[in-house]
């Protein structure tokens, strides 16, 4: 067994692999922040106390987590066209699957967040006269997003594991990238280390900052 | 739209029905398949966690070992590159690692079956996060008991032994119902080395017969049962070998 790397060069990555690593980032960032949008109105109907909120928010976020992702990622491919009745490209309904599916995991995030504010904190906005949304948007939101800034990165790492995951429906992601340039120079091998050396570099880097982040963050009380 | 059960029922050879839904003769149907996929998916499961709870304790161990010497404290950096490294890889690219590039470097593993491969990546994936509840679990120990078995004599690996590992092992069952839940879903990647589980199932009745939803359904509903029945076999284990008296929090981990 003997590895050749001399077929690797700015030609073929930038044919090959550029544009899928290009989608792999796109998916990440796209999906983190409609997640994190989303899980924190589903958050927000988990803990308003109201039943008919309260269920309906509840049962999408375990039905979510209960599901294998590749079985989403198939079941809104599938129900995508009918829905919008008309056809949609697999990176297109990759963008919605994990929107959809990464809401229900920032949403658990988001509660433990909110749920770790002191009651105080609540308290001193109402009796300041503060609204719901006021409170909210104002005392208690700011606080839980930054307690949860290294929780919310490290769920960002592994979504960025996940969108190797497109490739069940056949979107042109990073991994997908660097099995097309293997295949077609015969050198799979070589392609697939590439790619994992790739995806370890990155998260590991980003594991790292988040580490450094986790001190500076922290609310000094 | 209108629901087609009778689709699995079909037999998978023939445009015919059998009226008990399960093939004779040699023949089989739709259900058949699914429920001997659901087989396949169980079996890369159950190996895949055997492999990372051997090497998710292990692993999890090595990182608490205090640094005494020379030899334990690299089998602790030994221990945290393992998890660094198994961690930061997607799934899906270490089953194509197992799968592709080990058997070229290891000519032994060559023959294996992609059932066998698939379990080692899923195993060696999930054994870093039994790695990370291990240690976090050995962690939530009250120093006392450490020093305790150092008071009465005990060696390192007699206190692990008899003193702290009963311990934190139980302490970690919570998280462990997690990461074994998350195998079962995991376990979903092996669809792209053609091992026959649910999602190949899933993907290949779906184009043969168009009736997606019906099929999907049936998979989706497999899945959670795997999981829930998991989850409640977990449960009766914990609660058979809860330490009476000794709560401690540990972390749960995320999907």
């Amino acid at each position: 067994m003997n590895i050749d790397l001399s077929f690797y060069s700015w030609e073929l990555i930038q044919s090959y692999v550029l544009s899928g690593f290009l989608f792999s980032i796109q998916l990440t960032v796209i999906a983190t922040v409609g997640g994190i949008f989303f899980g924190t109105l589903l958050a927000l109907m988990r803990l308003s106390g109201k039943p008919f909120l309260e269920i309906p928010a509840g049962a999408y976020v375990n039905m979510m987590r209960s599901i294998p992702l590749v079985m989403v990622i198939l079941w809104f491919f599938l129900l995508m066209p009918t829905i919008l009745g008309k056809p949609i490209g697999a990176e297109a309904s990759a963008i919605i699957t994990f929107i959809a599916f990464e809401s229900a995991f920032f949403c658990e995030i988001m509660r433990s967040g909110i749920q770790s504010i002191p009651r105080g904190q609540i308290h001193a906005g109402q009796a300041m006269g503060m609204t719901y949304s006021q409170n909210m948007r104002l005392v208690i939101l700011p606080q839980a997003f930054r307690n949860m800034i290294p929780v919310l990165l490290t769920q960002t790492i592994i979504l960025f594991q996940d969108t190797s995951l497109v490739y069940a429906i056949g979107a042109y992601d990073m991994l997908k990238g660097f099995e097309v340039a293997g295949k077609n120079f015969g050198r799979p091998i070589e392609t697939y280390l590439a790619a994992a050396v790739i995806y370890f570099l990155i998260c590991f880097g980003l594991s790292r900052l988040v580490k450094v982040l986790q001190q500076r963050v922290a609310i000094i009380r | 739209m209108s629901w087609n059960w009778e689709v699995f029922c079909k037999s998978t050879l023939e445009e015919d029905f059998s009226p008990v839904c399960f093939g004779t003769g040699g023949e089989i149907t739709y259900l058949d398949w699914m429920l001997s996929a659901w087989g396949w998916t169980l079996s890369v499961s159950a190996l895949g966690l055997l492999v990372a709870m051997i090497l998710g304790i292990l692993m999890g161990t090595l990182r608490t070992l205090p640094p005494d010497n020379l030899l334990t404290r690299s089998l602790t950096t030994l221990g945290n590159v393992w998890v660094e490294l198994f961690r930061n890889i997607p799934v899906l690219v270490q089953v194509f690692l197992w799968y592709h590039v080990v058997p070229a470097f290891i000519p032994a593993m060559k023959g294996f079956p992609s059932f066998i491969l698939v379990s080692l990546a899923l195993g060696f994936f999930t054994s870093a996060r039994i790695a990370e509840q291990v240690r976090a679990g050995i962690g939530a120990l009250p120093r006392g008991q450490r020093y305790a078995a150092m008071a009465v004599g005990l060696t390192t690996a007699q206190s692990y032994r008899y003193v702290i590992l009963p311990m934190a092992l139980r302490i970690v069952i919570p998280p462990l119902t997690s990461e074994s839940m998350n195998i079962i879903k995991n376990s979903s990647v092996a669809f792209a080395v053609s091992v026959a589980e649910l999602t190949l199932f899933a993907m290949q009745a779906q184009e043969e017969t168009s009736r997606g939803i019906e099929i999907y359904l049936g998979v989706t509903a497999l899945y959670v049962i795997s999981a829930l029945t998991v989850n409640r076999v977990m449960a009766f284990i914990e609660s058979k070998t809860r330490v009476p008296g000794f709560i401690a929090a540990a972390s749960s981990g995320g999907h």
